[in-house]
């Protein structure tokens, strides 16, 4: 508006004066805006920085605990409850805890059971248990922990099974937690012993259907009682068909006693222990028929076991000695396919004899005090030593874990009680289980193997991610056999000898195929290719002769050509004239395909590799996962080594020339060797994207954890596992964490890679600009 | 002469030439591949009738449309247990047959030697159903309210006619579903919550709890007048019926309420046939899926797949610029910039799926689980920001696409020449005021060209998305019209997952598969043109700027 303009300038100056108030404001507004802004652009390139750092730290803060060792910590301590009238004050027959560890268990010798409050020691209820006025307690078993049952043999030859049992009601909004005593096979003791001799020694489990109590007399004999259960509509109690069958007559003549009675929850497996050391394993699944499979030494001459325990799962047997020892036991067969037990490993870090051993509920972990008074947890798996602390300054006798692992009950030999917490959440973890080669229960040897989980609640989890790593670099190497040859070559030609015109062509439409989301070539890697190849095996390997030579001859014939004809086609133009050509050879392999079949392979490859070679064959298998993995990575390979190989100053190529080189000694002496560190970051950066790649392996593999290099199985890789269990994973459980180390493994393995090719870039671009 | 051709080098030249025609046919193949799979989904096939001698010699009839066929060497088909004479290869077909109510599965192969005779009756009918897949048959009768009402050939033309009622009505349903009653549960949701919400505060005030009785009362009167509305639609829709005979002769009763489509192929025109072929196209993207995702169309995860990279863009582009413009127009060059040089080289090359354990980790357990504490209480222990959802698959894609983002700015910026920035300078303006009035609108379309790079390289993302937010059938869009509209805490539908879902998880995968080459197809033509225009804007950009230098 012309006219303002006017008016303005005759009202007053074009600019006001430099330091009236106003400007003088004004310009300390613009240079206060002007600091703010660069400090928030430094916050702003900083935060990158900080990023990668809090993706690092954050990962391995997840990681971590992995590795922390156990902590308990005494948060009571009390004489043993129900011992204040005079009686019950002898050692305890049993301890246990309820879920919540709020309450404490005990049987005294004299069968009273003890419920207490686990932070002061005092007695929440008493029950006498159903004994008959003329007997006494003779001997004491307990059946496999979860199932909380106990059986008591008794002087007269008959045995009581009992339980402990807790009810939650949750009256006022307040957790109310009511214990009690049940009698599951019955209130009356069941007669074991015919001719009412005291039963020295019994074992027993009771499960859903049968109940089976070995016990031995006091003559000697050792019988076998097995009940099956029947429903039974009037009581609680099911009706009990019983069967007896006697093991052994007689103490056998050079046998030493008894020590204890050990059978497995699945009522198939019994150990004897006797008390010179030496074990006898009798196969009970038969119940009529027992059989001995086994008689072994458990300890060496001088050594006595004090304590044996089965770990849960009832499959290994944990053997404390005398030395302080703990050995892991189980069975393994052998090369004639007999079952025999083994020693699998030992702990020796205590070096008193080991009074009480007791097993966590759900974990392969379990406790030993000691008679010096430590306690050690200890967890099998991972063969590690999660923790050794004093107990008390008196030996110790008897042991109880809380069902959920996180609070001890020890007794001591002066009759005190102590109640401590225990924080262990991940004692599977250690650098052997991880890594290393690891004997897994119901193995025959220690293998690698990743198994997260099972529908089972004693399950072993198996968490080496070895095979996954493993996985991880045979996928990423298939990969690159494909990708580096021909990302590179094409790249060196497009850079080297391709006419400009057809080279802003090829190289927007390669690297536009580095977005191509690799969802898609997972898909069709897995639905299409997959069953393409294995339709076409001997075609895929002919493409690999039969293309190359055909290029050679193809290219030999075309220099023979008259030069018109030649010249037709202009120079840097070849690879456009071999697109035909290539496809035909293609097309040819394939055809082929059926008659090289029948010709080498009996008509079947597949068959003939698993017959002939041995070499099984996985419809997804590395072959798929190489060539779609290696699709997806020839963009990433190619863009990068041929801005390498373009950007060599041409100055030096045509010295070579002009000094009379062909292109190809200007480009293998010259060129590629300038531009060979850019090379091979490309490669380093290829390899770092086929090590994350996730989408592809999950969906062109079987996705099964095998350690074999073979291109015709399957793998699992640490990025598909990731994506195949998180999602099922318990947030801050063993298993996630794991999962957060693998994780972690791929951001070292691409850190590693790509900080690597950065170096080596800006090396290579000081050097372009010395030269 | 051999010897001395490859002397010369040349026959290795020819060989690197030829590794650039091997990927260039990779990836051409690969784009055909998927174009041709598929673009000839929607195309309505010819639906042939067979005379078939199966292999134990019964003769039955079959009708079907043809869905792939190969070849197989006889020994192969002989090996598997079959009776075929001759040695050659024999081909055979796999039949789309349809009627998976009548017949138990939908697919089936033929052999070419047991067909007797292939015809393509011109009154056959394709019906595509909203359960049970297609139905192939001949329309035998229309029925309304159980009473015949057209048979023969008049039949068709009463189909037609009641067919468009019924989808009209059907359209009435979802609309009264998905909307109004949608948005009432979601009004009683809310009050559910604002009553746990001042419970969990000790607010007993009586004004409070009686609005809330009140407002709940309305909506439950809302409701009830919408269920009879239902209702009555329901009676209406499910008026008319059609029986169809089907291959095996026996008859299938239809309802109109669960017709989607009912056309007679063979009858079709080509014209008729393009018409059907866009008709089909326009479901495909504007319609929800069907049948646990295999049928249908996949408009869910166009929209999830769209707002999730919108709310991405909103998060990276400041993120990048300032990170971009901190590196080449504040910092000193020195070993801090090469630092960050290498921490944004890293940040690019870490593999999508640790981003995804980040993101599940960091985002939605710490700060999702912290947020639910702090704002979000009455709704606990059902988790609101606390599970993976739209904003933290936003968030998470954010981080994985930052680089792409600084590294195109940052070369926008470098090609910005010096002596624009000294005159600014120059001119008195600070150093702030160049780099926002000056710098920047110049270095805008390098910026565009990174936010395309991102939004092609996050639309294709798929495994950190499978952690932090996606699911197979999201029960509701993240944008509707219940307060606050925009609903950053639900899970979304995303395209690329929904092709690893019904490629790979579906119970049909053979019915699925058209659909999944449909899809990505979509996925690939939108990734192209995002990736395309990057390089066009690129390429503009550094004409005009040579043009600047001179």
């Amino acid at each position: 508006m012309p006219d303002s303009t006017v008016s303005n300038s005759s009202a007053s100056p074009v600019l006001p004066a430099t330091d009236s108030a106003e400007n003088q404001r004004r310009r300390r507004w613009r240079m206060l805006k002007d600091r703010l802004a660069s400090y928030g652009v430094a916050v702003g390139g900083m935060s990158v920085i900080l990023a990668i750092v809090l993706i690092f730290f954050y990962l391995l803060f997840v990681v971590l605990p992995l590795f922390g060792s156990a902590e308990m910590e005494r948060v009571a301590d009390y004489a043993l409850p129900g011992s204040e009238a005079g009686h019950g004050s002898g050692p305890s027959l049993h301890l246990a805890m309820e879920e919540q560890a709020e309450i404490g268990f005990r049987l005294t010798g004299e069968g009273r059971a003890v419920f207490f409050d686990l932070q002061n020691g005092k007695t929440i209820n008493e029950y006498a248990l159903t004994l008959p006025v003329d007997a006494g307690i003779s001997s004491f078993a307990v059946s496999e922990p979860t199932s909380a049952r106990f059986a008591l043999g008794l002087s007269n030859g008959a045995a009581l099974v009992a339980r402990h049992i807790y009810k939650v009601s949750y009256p006022d909004d307040k957790r109310l937690i009511t214990p009690g005593i049940e009698y599951p096979l019955g209130e009356e003791p069941l007669d074991i012993d015919e001719n009412g001799g005291a039963l020295t020694r019994i074992a027993f489990q009771d499960g859903e259907e049968e109940a089976t109590i070995v016990a031995q007399t006091a003559d000697g004999r050792l019988l076998l009682t097995h009940f099956l259960k029947e429903e039974s509509f009037t009581d609680d109690a099911p009706e009990l068909e019983r069967e007896q069958v006697l093991l052994f007559a007689e103490q056998q003549g050079t046998q030493a006693e008894i020590m204890q009675l050990l059978l497995d929850k699945e009522q198939l497996n019994l150990y004897i222990v006797y008390a010179d050391g030496s074990l006898v394993h009798v196969d009970v699944s038969d119940k009529s028929e027992p059989r001995q499979v086994q008689q072994l030494r458990l300890v060496d001459v001088g050594l006595n076991v004090t304590s044996v325990q089965f770990l849960t799962g009832d499959i290994s047997l944990l053997v404390g000695d005398s030395s302080g020892r703990v050995v892991q036991w189980f069975s393994v067969r052998d090369e004639r396919g007999n079952q025999a037990l083994k020693p699998i490993r030992e702990f020796t870090e205590q070096t008193h004899a080991i009074n009480s051993l007791a097993p966590e509920f759900s974990r392969k972990g379990f406790v030993a005090a000691d008679e010096s008074g430590l306690i050690a947890i200890y967890h099998s798996t991972a063969q590690r030593l999660l923790l050794i602390q004093r107990g008390s300054d008196v030996a110790l006798n008897k042991l109880a874990i809380a069902p959920r692992a996180n609070a001890l009950l020890v007794e001591d030999v002066k009759g005190r009680l102590s109640f401590w917490s225990v924080d262990n959440e991940h004692p599977e973890i250690s650098w052997s289980s991880l890594w290393g080669k690891v004997w897994y229960e119901s193995y025959e040897e220690p293998v690698y193997a990743w198994q997260s989980s099972s529908s089972s609640d004693d399950f072993e989890p198996k968490l080496s991610i070895t095979p996954l790593v493993y996985g991880t670099l045979k996928a990423a190497f298939y990969a690159m056999l494909l990708a580096v040859p021909l990302a590179i070559c094409g790249a060196i030609y497009t850079a080297y000898f391709m006419a400009p015109k057809m080279r802003r062509i090829v190289k927007p439409s390669i690297e536009t195929m580095e977005a191509l989301p690799t969802v898609i070539l997972g898909f069709l890697a897995g639905l299409w290719l997959a069953p393409l190849l294995e339709a076409n095996l001997p075609g895929i390997f002919s493409l690999l002769i039969v293309v190359p030579l055909g290029v050679l001859l193809f290219a030999f014939l075309w220099q023979q050509l008259p030069a018109r004809i030649r010249h037709f086609i202009p120079e840097g133009w070849d690879a456009a004239l071999l697109l035909p050509v290539v496809l035909v050879l293609g097309a040819v392999s394939f055809g082929m395909s059926e008659s090289l079949e029948a010709m080498f392979f009996d008509g079947d490859m597949r068959h003939w590799l698993s017959s002939e070679l041995g070499v099984g064959f996985d419809q997804r298998n590395a072959l798929v996962v190489g060539l779609a993995m290696g699709f997806a990575v020839i963009p990433t390979i190619f863009s990068i080594t041929e801005d390498a190989v373009f950007s060599v100053p041409k100055h030096l190529s045509f010295g070579s020339l002009a000094l009379g080189a062909t292109p190809w000694q200007t480009l293998v002496r010259v060129v590629i060797l300038t531009a060979s560190p850019g090379i091979f970051s490309a490669v380093m950066i290829g390899m770092g994207r086929a090590v994350g790649e996730t989408m592809i392996v999950l969906m062109a593999t079987g996705n099964t954890p095998i350690m074999d290099f073979s291109i015709f199985e399957g793998m699992r890789t640490l990025s598909a596992n990731i994506a195949v269990e998180m999602p099922e994973a318990e947030v801050d459980s063993t298993h996630y964490r794991v999962l957060f180390l693998a994780a972690l493994v791929l951001f070292a393995f691409t850190f590693v890679f790509n900080t690597l090719a950065e170096v080596v870039r800006q090396r290579l671009r000081t050097k372009y600009s010395s030269l | 002469m051999i010897r001395q051709w490859f002397k010369s080098g040349n026959p290795w030249i020819w060989l690197t030439a030829s590794a650039v025609s091997v990927s260039l046919i990779l990836v051409f193949g690969l784009l055909l591949l998927i174009a041709a799979r598929g673009l000839g989904h929607f195309w309505p096939a010819t639906v042939w009738e067979y005379d078939y001698k199966n292999q134990d010699n019964s003769v039955v009839r079959l009708v079907g449309e043809i869905h792939d066929e190969e070849a197989v060497s006889a020994q192969r088909l002989r090996e598997a247990g079959l009776t075929i004479e001759g040695g050659e290869d024999v081909t055979r077909y796999l039949l789309k047959t349809g009627n998976r109510d009548v017949l138990g599965q939908d697919f089936r192969w033929i052999l070419e030697p047991g067909i007797q005779d292939m015809r393509k009756p011109q009154t056959l009918l394709a019906i595509e159903r909203r359960e049970w897949g297609n139905l192939y048959g001949y329309l035998s009768a229309v029925q309304e309210n159980q009473q015949t009402v057209a048979a023969g050939e008049d039949a068709w033309e009463s189909l037609q006619q009641r067919l468009q009622r019924a989808t009209a009505l059907f359209a009435q349903i979802r609309e009264l579903e998905k909307g109004e009653i949608g948005s009432i549960n979601y009004g009683l949701e809310r009050l559910r919550l604002r009553e746990r919400g001042l419970e969990l505060e000790n607010n007993t005030d009586p004004a409070e709890q009686e609005r809330i009785t009140r407002e709940r009362a309305a909506l439950n009167a809302d409701y009830a007048g919408l269920q009879k509305r239902l209702t009555d639609l329901y009676t209406d829709i499910n008026r008319d019926q059609i029986l169809v005979t089907v291959s095996t002769g026996e008859t299938v009763t239809v309802s109109l309420a669960k017709v989607v489509h009912a056309y007679r192929p063979n009858a079709m025109s080509l014209f008729d046939k393009l018409v059907f072929y866009m008709a089909k196209v326009w479901e495909f993207v504007s319609d929800e899926p069907r049948e646990a995702n295999t049928e249908g169309g996949i408009f869910p995860a166009i929209f999830g797949t769209v707002m999730m990279v919108i709310i991405m863009s909103i998060m990276v582009v400041p993120f990048g610029v300032v990170a971009a413009v901190y590196l080449r127009e504040y910092a000193k060059q020195g070993p801090m910039t090469q630092l960050i040089r290498i921490a944004v080289n890293n940040l690019a090359g870490v593999p999508s799926i640790v981003y995804g354990v980040f993101g599940l980790g960091f985002f939605v357990y710490f700060l999702g689980g912290n947020l639910d504490q702090l704002f979000f209480p009455e709704a606990l222990p059902t988790p609101t920001f606390g599970t993976p959802g739209l904003l933290w698959a936003s968030l998470t894609l954010a981080l994985l696409t930052v680089p792409v983002v600084i590294v195109a700015t940052e070369e926008g910026l470098s090609r910005i020449p010096k002596s624009v920035r000294e005159g600014s300078l120059a001119l008195g303006a600070t150093k702030a005021e160049t780099l926002w009035r000056t710098v920047l609108p110049m270095a805008s379309p390098a910026i565009m060209t990174g936010l395309i790079l991102a939004i092609a390289r996050a639309a294709g993302e798929v495994a950190p998305l499978m952690l932090v937010g996606v699911v197979k059938l999201a029960p509701s869009l993240p944008l509707d019209g219940n307060i606050p509209f925009l609903h950053l805490d639900r899970k979304f539908m995303h395209l690329g997952f929904h092709i690893y879902d019904v490629g790979f998880q579906s119970p049909n995968v053979e019915a699925a598969r058209p659909l999944v080459y449909a899809t990505a197809l979509l996925l690939v033509l939108v990734i192209v043109a995002l990736n395309l225009a990057a390089i066009a804007i690129r390429n503009r950009l550094r004409e005009k700027y040579r043009a600047l230098e001179n």
